[in-house]
């Protein structure tokens, strides 16, 4: 009844191959694309942006990143906090060593500088399989935040330890630092992360990412077929770290504004990413943001629900959180192990064919 | 001999004991892997709800003293008796495997055949339950662990060695029992896998699950099974490190310690969680004493994964791990 798609007819091979070939979901698109651009920032203010709206706009380019490498390519990576850190220091390094270029073009280096480290640590992937590979990328979480602590080079010798974004602006509009309007930080954050989701979207979709889901699915077969793995493992792991590097700079600079490395980018930050791609769906882009938007929505509620109606004390409801979200994680991979993206399919195959039957 | 080569071999001895450490934990992770094929990200978490359950008995708290106070206004802490070590232990024994009980009822039953990831992520996902529902059911404050173990520096070793070597070396008595404990737990588990009825049907388990079920063996039974003891060794851990530094929130940070170990050792042989525990403990601790000063210390943290990273390019299964053969 909603969701259809006959009638639909395509006259080129252009429309055909078109990223939303059904015609609601192309409307329901840029409705929430309208939403996003043209509604949010005229109601935002500084507790929306800062506690739901830019973590979850930047959780979900991390989501969509480790998406890639999970999801589509099979390689599992707990070293997702180190390469955040890289991408958060990279911009630092950038955006106080070159204060005139735009803080545009330091977030994308910052992404690339990621994505170089992301191969090397990458290179073991060609050898070590499964959860080994796991426990192996933690070499990279706690290798990366051990250097961001011991080298004051990237911290700049500063005596805190600490790193703080600089005032940054583009086209006149501050998105750095602590003058930001709030506005001015969810759109940055948003227009970065609608960049991410269609390369993400084009990648996985074409030949990179058919190539990604051969090594994925078996990749002694899709060697025979012709995937050369060394070049598609490498590719995943560039993708990836690329986008994750984004996030890491756009969660230091426009986010936190002051990071300690071990505190912002530790394995917690590995695993909640992981959770995120999990719970959302393993290969799907819509499953990263629905599990950003979860992951990022579920602590709020429960911190507004425990200690704002309930008055509990603040470590007790930390605690009671922590297994709640433990809980409904396992209850979840109970539930649905194939995330929220699967429920989404779920819900639009019966809106098809709503209110018949069968 | 030269102070220089002392130190070293004092840091080398000092090294094999933190191994032991880190292979007591290892070695509940090879268990569970063993048998069921799970990756059990909890087994840190659950040395650490051993300790907790184990000092909270002891002392004798009143579980979930915080939470009864917040949603009754009581003031409610403890009972106002302490149990006798041994008692406790046993008692925090008991918990254990109804946890195991309760793990499997709950958890793993509904999970079968799901993807090894899908396993860890759920392990994972336990984890944070069980470190919120141990604080809330214990309080989150450190506390220290005395069974009646012996701490300190062992004299006997100093004297030994000073007489030897004409320096004493610096060596803890709980380590020294620690390795005693761990020496005494391999034994243990040896004997039990190799010549009791259940540990032939674990055996048969681990080998492959369906042909053992088709001969009649409960898979359920040898889930719980295991799982209590790898919550056996897990209260072991907690003991031995929880009695070395204080039971607290960080305890359950070994586990990081002991993935390394497994990397190094191959996921699925309990010699290798010992042997590789060696390697990484003398590995770490000689490497924080030679290299740690030229680069700024604190190396310990990421040593052990970088050095199983680089076994694992040339020997991809770990040490004793079974040979992986890849068929398409």
């Amino acid at each position: 009844m909603f969701y259809r798609e006959a009638g639909d007819f395509k006259t080129s091979y252009r429309e055909d191959s078109q990223t939303f070939p059904i015609k609601f979901d192309r409307l329901r698109f840029y409705a929430v694309l309208a939403v996003a651009y043209g509604v949010i920032p005229l109601l935002i203010n500084d507790y929306w942006a800062s506690a739901v709206f830019v973590p979850f706009l930047i959780y979900s380019i991390a989501a969509i990143g480790l998406n890639i490498l999970v999801g589509y390519a099979g390689q599992v990576s707990l070293g997702t906090g180190g390469f955040m850190a890289v991408g958060a220091y990279a911009c630092y390094k950038l955006m106080t060593a070159f204060p005139e270029v735009s803080i545009f073009i330091h977030v994308l280096i910052a992404g690339g500088i990621t994505a170089a480290v992301g191969v090397l640590f990458g290179l073991p992937s060609l050898r070590i399989k499964g959860f080994y590979l796991a426990v192996a990328t933690l070499a990279a979480q706690f290798f990366l935040v051990w250097l961001f602590n011991k080298v004051p080079w990237f911290y700049n010798y500063s005596a805190s330890g600490q790193i703080n974004a600089p005032e940054r602006s583009i086209f006149g509009v501050i998105v750095t630092g602590a003058q930001t309007s709030a506005m001015a930080k969810y759109m940055f954050c948003l227009i970065m992360l609608t960049i991410v989701a269609v390369i993400a979207r084009n990648l996985t979709r074409g030949t990179v990412g058919r190539k990604w889901m051969a090594i994925r699915d078996m990749d002694i077969a899709a060697e025979i077929i012709g995937v050369n793995p060394l070049t598609t493992k490498i590719t995943a792991f560039a993708v990836s770290s690329f986008f994750i590097g984004i996030a890491g700079a756009l969660f230091f600079s426009v986010y936190l504004g002051a990071a300690e490395v071990g505190e912002a980018f530790g394995i917690q930050k590995s695993f909640l990413i992981l959770f995120m791609v999990i719970i959302g769906g393993l290969g799907s882009i819509f499953g990263s943001f629905a599990g950003a938007a979860f992951l990022v929505l579920l602590p709020v509620l429960l911190k507004n629900l425990l200690v704002g109606t309930l008055g509990w004390p603040t470590d007790l409801a930390a605690h009671i959180e922590l297994m709640i979200v433990g809980a409904l994680i396992v209850i979840f991979l109970i539930a649905e192990p194939h995330g929220l993206a699967q429920l989404w399919r779920v819900a639009k195959e019966k809106l098809r064919l709503w209110p018949f039957p069968h | 001999m030269p102070d220089q080569l002392l130190y070293a071999m004092e840091v080398t001895l000092n090294g094999l004991m933190a191994g032991v450490m880190y292979a007591l934990v290892a070695l509940g992770f090879v268990l569970i892997y063993k048998a069921s094929g799970i990756f059990n990200y909890a087994q840190g978490v659950l040395a650490l709800f051993a300790a907790l359950t184990l000092v909270g008995i002891q002392q004798g708290q009143v579980p979930f003293a915080h939470l009864i106070n917040a949603v009754t206004g009581l003031h409610v802490s403890s009972f106002g008796f302490t149990v006798p070590s041994i008692l406790a232990i046993l008692l925090t024994l008991g918990v254990m495997v109804l946890l195991a009980i309760v793990i499997e009822k709950l958890v793993l039953k509904h999970l079968v055949n799901q993807a090894p990831i899908i396993l860890f992520m759920a392990t994972i996902g336990m984890a944070y339950f069980l470190e919120g529902f141990g604080d809330v059911m214990w309080g989150a404050d450190i506390k220290t662990l005395d069974v009646g173990l012996p701490q300190g520096i062992s004299e006997t070793v100093e004297s030994m060695t000073d007489s030897i070597f004409g320096y004493g070396f610096f060596i803890d008595n709980l380590d020294i029992v620690a390795t005693l404990v761990a020496v005494a737990l391999v034994a243990a588990l040896t004997l039990f896998s190799q010549y009791s009825k259940q540990g032939r049907a674990l055996r048969a388990v681990a080998d492959d699950h369906q042909a053992a079920l088709s001969v009649g063996i409960s898979l359920r039974f040898i889930w719980i099974l295991v799982w209590s003891i790898a919550g056996f060794v897990a209260l072991v851990a907690g003991i031995m490190w929880g009695s070395k530094s204080g039971v607290q929130f960080s305890l359950s940070l070994i586990a990081l310690k002991a993935l390394p170990v497994l990397m190094l050792g191959g996921f699925t042989s309990i010699p290798g969680a010992i042997v590789g525990g060696l390697i990484i403990g003398v590995g770490e601790k000689l490497f924080e004493f030679f290299a740690g000063p030229l680069i700024g210390g604190a190396t310990e943290n990421w040593f052990a994964y970088v050095l199983a990273l680089l076994f694992l390019v040339f020997r991809p299964q770990g040490l004793f791990g079974e040979k992986i053969i890849e068929r398409v």
